[in-house]
C-alpha cells in the first residue's frame, strides 16, 4: 500500500518515525496524482473535452472533501498548504483588525500560526497576546476563560493539535467560549487531520486550514475552509486569472468564493491526489487506528521514562501519537544523528515552534518520534534501544 | 560501539580548549542556528594583524561545540587572512574536496557525511567571518 515502507536502508526497513513532518503516501494519492500528469488540461477554462472532465474532477475533489469535512463545496478554498491557508486567512482578515485590537494565540503554536499575526498585529497596531500553557503542554482553561474576560480577542488563532507535543486542544470549547465575546476563530488543523475526525460544524470555528501530505497525500497542496460569511468578509489574498468576475482596464470585479480565493491555475494533479487521500483516510476504521496509535504512543512514553536520564515532555492526556523528548546532557540533534545510524527517521530541534521551546526552558529543543497508521511496536523497540546507546555514548 | 563523530571532535566537546568570555576582546559575533536554535557567540582579539586570542561561548550540540573548540585552536597565531582561508578550506573540505592539511580540518571534513548537520559543524566558522567582516569590530 504504501511503496516508501517496502524500501530497506542496510539490509532493513527505516523506522519512519516523522509523520508529524509528513506522511508516506499510498498507491491509490501515488496513482491519482500520476493519472493527473497523464493527461494535463487546465481547469475552469476550456471549453473541450480534457478541460470540462478536469474541472469536473477538480469540483468534485471539492466537494468530496467538503462533505469529509461537514461543509459546504463554496466554502473550500484548494490552497498550496496550512502555512498558506493562514497566510490567507491573515491577509484576508486584515481590514478587521484596527489599532488597540488584540489576537490572541496559544503557546504552543507553529510558527506558521504565530509569524503571520505578529506581522497583521504590526501592521494594525494591533496587540499579539499569546495563552500560557502548563508543563504539560495543556491550555489552562481558567487562564483562557480569565483572558476572554479581561482582554476580548477580535481573533483567536489556535492549532487543533500541536506538532511539537502532540496535546489535543479543546477547540470546540475554546471557539464555543471565543466566539460569544465576538472573536474569530481559526484553527491550524495541519497535525490533527490524519488522526482526529475533523467536522467543522461540530468544532464550531470560523476558519480551518490543513495539508494535505500530513495526511498521505501530496505536498504543495492544502485546504481552507471558512464560514461563507467570514469568506464574504475576507480581501482576497493573491490577485489575478479565475478569481475574476469582470476585469476593465480601469475595475475589476472579483468572483464570489471559492473562485475569489484561487487565482492562477491551482495544483491540479495535486489536489486529485488530496481527492484520493481523503478517500483513503475516509475508508479506515478510525477507531481501530486510533487505538493502535495510542498503543504505540503509550508503549513509547513508558519505554523512554524507564530509561534513566530521558524525560517525557507532556502527560499522555489528550494527546495525539507525538512523543517530544529530552536526553539529559545531550543535544536532540546528537541523539537524532544516532538514531539515523541505527535506521530511526525523527526530528530534532524545536520543531518550527521555538517560543514554545523558550517557554517550557527547552533550550536545544527536543527529540520528536511521530506515529502514522503504519508503524508498529517493533519500530517502538528499535526507537528506544537507539536512545539507550545515544545516552551511553553522549551522556 | 562505536560513536557517529571521529574522536577528536568528541574530545574537543568533552573538554573545550577555549571556551569562555574574552573581556579583551577586539572583535566578535554571535550566529544561531534556526534549526535547532544552537548559538555561537566567537570572541577574538587581534594585535598588528594577528590573532592573538580566540575564544568561544555556544549552546548546542556536540559537532555545534568540538567544532567551535577545534577552529578556535586553529586561529591563535593566525593572520585575519589565513583565518579566512581556514574557513573556505573546511567549505571545500565539506563539498567533497580531498585535504589532509591542517589533520584537525581533515577530521571535520569527515562530517561530510552528515549533510543533515553542516550548519551544526560550521556554525563557528561563519562566525568567524563574521567577527573579521566590517561589523565584527568590538573596539
Amino acid at each position: 500500500m504504501f511503496p516508501a515502507l517496502q524500501e530497506f536502508v542496510n539490509e532493513r526497513a527505516l523506522a519512519y518515525l516523522d509523520n508529524a513532518s509528513t506522511t508516506q503516501k499510498p498507491q491509490p494519492v501515488i496513482d491519482a496524482i500520476v493519472r493527473g500528469y497523464s493527461r494535463s488540461a487546465n481547469v475552469h477554462r476550456g471549453v473541450y473535452a480534457w478541460s470540462a472532465a478536469a474541472t469536473m474532477a477538480h469540483e468534485g475533489v471539492r466537494a468530496r472533501v467538503a462533505a469529509w469535512l461537514g461543509a459546504q463545496p463554496n466554502e473550500l478554498i484548494f490552497t498550496a498548504g496550512t502555512t498558506d491557508g493562514l497566510n490567507l486567512a491573515c491577509h484576508g482578515l486584515r481590514n478587521l483588525v484596527r489599532t488597540g485590537d488584540r489576537i490572541l494565540i496559544s503557546a504552543l503554536e507553529h510558527h506558521a500560526n504565530l509569524v503571520p499575526w505578529q506581522w497583521l498585529c504590526g501592521e494594525r497596531g494591533a496587540e499579539l497576546r499569546v495563552l500560557p500553557i502548563d508543563g504539560a503542554g495543556r491550555v489552562r482553561r481558567a487562564a483562557f476563560e480569565s483572558e476572554l474576560r479581561h482582554h476580548p480577542p477580535r481573533i483567536l488563532a489556535i492549532s487543533h493539535m500541536s506538532n511539537a507535543l502532540g496535546s489535543i486542544l479543546p477547540v470546540a470549547w475554546m471557539a464555543e467560549r471565543a466566539r460569544s465575546v465576538g472573536a474569530k476563530v481559526i484553527v491550524d488543523g495541519a497535525q490533527a487531520v490524519a488522526h482526529l475526525p475533523v467536522d467543522v460544524g461540530a468544532l464550531g470555528c470560523d476558519a480551518y486550514a490543513f495539508s494535505a501530505h500530513k495526511m498521505f497525500g501530496p505536498d504543495g497542496v492544502g485546504v481552507f475552509w471558512a464560514r461563507s460569511e467570514l469568506l464574504d468578509e475576507m480581501q482576497p489574498f493573491r490577485r489575478g486569472g479565475d478569481m475574476i468576475e469582470s476585469v476593465s482596464f480601469q475595475d475589476t470585479v472579483v468572483a464570489p468564493a471559492p473562485a475569489k480565493f484561487e487565482a492562477g491555475t491551482p495544483p491540479i494533479a495535486g489536489i486529485l491526489g488530496l481527492g484520493a487521500a481523503v478517500d483513503f483516510v475516509d475508508g479506515l476504521d478510525r477507531e481501530g487506528i486510533a487505538e493502535h496509535e495510542s498503543r504505540l504512543l503509550e508503549r513509547t512514553r513508558s519505554g523512554l521514562e524507564r530509561i534513566p536520564g530521558v524525560r517525557v515532555i507532556g502527560d499522555g492526556e489528550d494527546q495525539g501519537p507525538v512523543v517530544s523528548f529530552i536526553v539529559d546532557g545531550v543535544h536532540p540533534h546528537d541523539v537524532g544523528t544516532v538514531l539515523d545510524r541505527e535506521g530511526v527517521a525523527v526530528r530534532a530541534g524545536h520543531h518550527c515552534a521555538e517560543p514554545l521551546m523558550d517557554a517550557l526552558k527547552l533550550e536545544g529543543g527536543t527529540v520528536r518520534a511521530s506515529f502514522a497508521l503504519y508503524n508498529r511496536l517493533e519500530e517502538v523497540e528499535r526507537l528506544l534501544g537507539a536512545v539507550e546507546r545515544a545516552r551511553s555514548l553522549f551522556a | 560501539m562505536k560513536g557517529p563523530y571521529p574522536e577528536l571532535l568528541m574530545d574537543h566537546a568533552r573538554t573545550p580548549r577555549h571556551e569562555g568570555p574574552l573581556p579583551s576582546a577586539t572583535h566578535g559575533a554571535r550566529l544561531s542556528n534556526p534549526l535547532c536554535g544552537d548559538r555561537m557567540h566567537l570572541h577574538l582579539r587581534l594585535e598588528e594583524e594577528t590573532i592573538v586570542a580566540a575564544r568561544f561561548e555556544a549552546r548546542g550540540c556536540v559537532l555545534c561545540r568540538g567544532s567551535a573548540s577545534i577552529l578556535t585552536e586553529l586561529l591563535v597565531g593566525a593572520s585575519p587572512a589565513a583565518a579566512t582561508e581556514l574557513v573556505h578550506a573546511l567549505e571545500r573540505a565539506l563539498d567533497g574536496e580531498a585535504t589532509k592539511d591542517p589533520p584537525s580540518l581533515a577530521v571535520l571534513a569527515e562530517l561530510r557525511e552528515l549533510p543533515g548537520r553542516r550548519r551544526c559543524v560550521t556554525l563557528a566558522w561563519e562566525s568567524l567571518l563574521e567577527a573579521l567582516g566590517p561589523k565584527g569590530r568590538r573596539t
